[in-house]
């Protein structure tokens, strides 16, 4: 009888240890998980493939365009490509004509591209719309709030969304114009 | 059943693995009674539960992270790795006026094969890497496990020790010494007089022990829990709650919003000053001045921090109050609402505006015709002139260079968006000519398209601005780190400057042992001893390590 008293007790004592140490090494490399993730999504983009693009509303520039201002949320219905970009940027100014042929070509098919503008001048985007005859809609981000919301650092950069208002893709660097167009392809309405 | 528990004769039942027992302290481990040699006392002789049961993969990780020789080695590591990364500089802090600033092309320009090596190995972030972080958190675990395996069994056998010792320990001691014929007088007077000395003193049939100072034992542990709360803290610091650092940078009279606090604040710049020594601040910076040339006294902004009303939508303009003013300087922050704007950088002179003149080209005293001012960051397209002469700007480029790579040969380009080189081309159109005269006008340039033009447009004045550059800073984690680095300095302190000593009086037929321990400076210890023995004819214990020793070194 004492013996088995014995045992039980043992076997108790056994039991509360390992819980004991499960629970303080759980918490610990908990911690250290934690840690490590997020230092590595630290400086990632905060919105990814697959969530939901956040709004925001800017003032547009381009006479070409009939729009005083774009939000985001009010193009329901349509596929959006935001494009970031800025005039002293070279090789935003080479992709620019292929962005302007896909806005002929598919505008009509239920896609939008807004033109997301860094500059600090108003008159050099102008001039630059000018020149490349651009019609779709140029919006200014002077206090680079969007370029902030969607944590985009190299220019140019290109967030393809879908008419749900999920981002498909995005794209950091120049596009060549069978790229935009099979992206603008993904994001078409159905 | 296997017998886990070993009872010592004394009738103390101690669990297994304990070298002395927790109770009397006779040798209980098997290598420990039968050897000649001194008393092993770490952790007073207690069992570390982790070298005992290995059972389970908990309990094997838990060993494995008890052992200090992983935690040394985990220290040696990061040291090791964390002097790899000092090499060549970190990815941030690549200068300014390196080739490029990727790292990619950074550290094999600057450095050769050595830096490509480098940049390949991702030493060019290493702190910021997934394997050091690694490392860190290793250390961590290592430090509480570690603790926790060592503080629970010593703080138990410390506890549970008896003031009557078996006789084996005491001999065993390093501090130990033998008298015949002590009188019970003499005994209680030596108690009195260690007692004065401030030891505790516990009786047991007529054995003593008399302790002092135990508490400097936990020093250690109370200096591990101020590392985990620092190494808490700076987990804490990775989240943006806690932790926000940014930068923004205004130009004088404008009003940008502030980085990291979701649009909620934006941020006036009135005036960035550089004031710099001069000879009012009196003799004493004359030397330094005349040898130093220009220095900084003081960087100041003036700010005005808004506070955005209502919900908006990113990038809308939204309705602002003034929220607070004041003045940044340096070590000097401007706070509201748990954020601190520090000053951190400037820039100085950056072109504002620019007035010009026209005039004909071929007058010597360019008598003028009228003159405009344009606005650098916001210019007109066009600036229509008195008696119907008109100057339209067809290309502005703030930041002006000549682009040897262009499409179609060299071509002007903006370098940025900001106007530190200012260049225009004018189109002037005058009543007296049918078609417009194109020119181009940059700093100390004014080239004529054509070479026949009429008319010219020259720089009568310019205004400039400074930019000033802000640190933006929401630090709550700063009061753990605070808490943390003071419960590391009690521990520091409770460990070294006091000491657990420890005396034990056994009476044993007429005999007095004596032994005496202590985790450091014996000498002291022994200093302790010699005051209450006095003049007493009882033996001052004897240094039997150094007897050891002694002998060992054959004299």
């Amino acid at each position: 009888m004492k013996l088995e008293e014995r045992i039980e007790k043992k076997k108790g004592k056994k039991r509360k240890r390992l819980f004991f140490r499960f629970g303080i090494l759980a918490v610990l490399i908990g911690a250290a998980a934690f840690a490590l993730i997020s230092n590595l999504t630290k400086d990632k983009e905060i919105y990814a493939k697959g969530d939901m693009a956040p709004d925001f509303k800017l003032a547009q520039i381009n006479g070409s365009n009939p729009a005083d201002s774009i939000q985001l949320s009010k193009q329901s219905g349509n596929g959006v490509m935001l494009n970031f970009w800025a005039t002293y940027c070279k090789p935003c100014e080479r992709e620019m004509p292929d962005i302007q042929t896909m806005y002929e070509r598919y505008h009509n098919q239920g896609i939008d591209i807004i033109s997301i503008n860094l500059d600090s001048t108003e008159l050099v985007v102008q001039n630059f719309i000018e020149k490349y005859k651009l019609t779709f809609p140029v919006v200014r981000d002077k206090d680079f709030a969007v370029r902030e919301l969607y944590g985009i650092n190299p220019i140019p950069s290109s967030i393809f969304i879908d008419s749900n208002g999920v981002i498909v893709d995005k794209k950091n660097g120049e596009l060549k114009a069978d790229e935009i167009e099979k992206l603008l392809k993904e994001i078409k309405p159905k | 059943m296997t017998m886990d528990k070993i009872k010592c004769e004394c009738g103390h039942v101690n669990p297994e693995g304990t070298v002395l027992c927790e109770a009397c302290g006779k040798p209980i481990a098997e290598d420990e009674a039968t050897s000649s040699k001194l008393a092993n006392m770490r952790y007073d002789g207690s069992a570390r539960r982790s070298q005992v049961y290995q059972s389970s993969i908990i309990d094997k990780t838990w060993a494995f992270f008890s052992s200090v020789k992983v935690g040394i080695w985990l220290i040696v590591l990061t040291l090791i790795s964390s002097a790899f990364g000092t090499i060549f500089p970190q990815k941030m802090y690549i200068p300014a006026d390196a080739v490029s600033r990727d790292p990619a092309i950074f550290y094999e320009d600057r450095y050769g094969i050595l830096g490509k090596i480098y940049y390949q190995l991702g030493f060019y972030d290493l702190y910021n890497s997934w394997w050091y972080i690694t490392l860190i958190a290793l250390i961590g675990i290592s430090l509480v496990i570690c603790s926790l395996d060592r503080v629970v069994p010593l703080y138990k056998a410390l506890k549970k020790q008896k003031p009557k010792r078996h006789e084996m320990f005491l001999r065993k001691q390093r501090l130990f010494s033998e008298t015949e014929l002590v009188s019970q007088k003499d005994l209680e007077t030596l108690t009195s007089k260690l007692k004065k000395q401030n030891y505790k003193i516990r009786k047991e049939d007529g054995h003593i022990s008399a302790e002092k100072g135990r508490f400097s034992r936990w020093g250690p542990y109370i200096n591990h829990i101020g590392l985990i709360i620092i190494l808490l803290a700076s987990i804490l610091r990775l989240t943006p709650l806690m932790y926000k650092d940014e930068s923004v940078s205004v130009r004088d009279g404008e009003r940008v919003v502030i980085p990291g606090t979701d649009y909620n604040y934006y941020i006036e710049n009135k005036k960035f000053i550089l004031e710099t020594y001069g000879e009012e601040d009196g003799e004493k910076f004359k030397g330094a001045l005349e040898k130093g040339g220009e220095v900084a006294k003081n960087f100041q902004t003036n700010a005005v921090v808004y506070k955005a009303k209502g919900e908006v939508v990113t990038g809308e303009e939204p309705e602002l109050e003034k929220y607070k003013e004041g003045e940044i300087r340096m070590n000097q922050p401007l706070k509201f609402d748990g954020y601190a704007l520090y000053q951190r950088n400037y820039q100085l002179n950056e072109f504002k505006d620019m007035t010009f003149k026209l005039h004909l080209k071929d007058d010597p005293d360019e008598k003028v015709i009228d003159q405009f001012k344009i606005d650098l960051t916001s210019p007109e397209k066009e600036y229509k002139l008195k008696d119907g002469y008109t100057v339209k700007l067809s290309q502005y480029y703030p930041d002006y260079f000549l682009d040897e790579e262009g499409k179609n040969g060299p071509e002007p380009r903006s370098r940025t968006a900001y106007p530190k080189f200012p260049a225009f081309v004018f189109s002037v159109t005058s009543p007296d000519m049918k078609e417009p005269e194109l020119s181009f006008a940059s700093i100390g340039q004014n080239v004529d398209a054509t070479g026949k033009n009429k008319y010219k447009l020259g720089i009568v004045d310019f205004t400039t601005r400074n930019v000033t550059g802000l640190t933006v800073r929401k630090d709550y984690t700063l009061p753990f780190y605070i808490i943390g680095a003071a419960i590391f300095m009690i521990g520091v302190i409770q460990g070294m400057y006091w000491q657990h000593r420890r005396v034990w009086l056994h009476p044993k037929d007429g005999k007095l042992l004596i032994a005496a321990h202590t985790n450091k400076n014996w000498f002291s210890l022994q200093k302790d001893i010699e005051k209450a023995i006095g003049d007493f004819p009882i033996k001052q214990p004897i240094d039997q390590q150094e007897l050891d020793r002694d002998k060992e070194s054959g004299e």
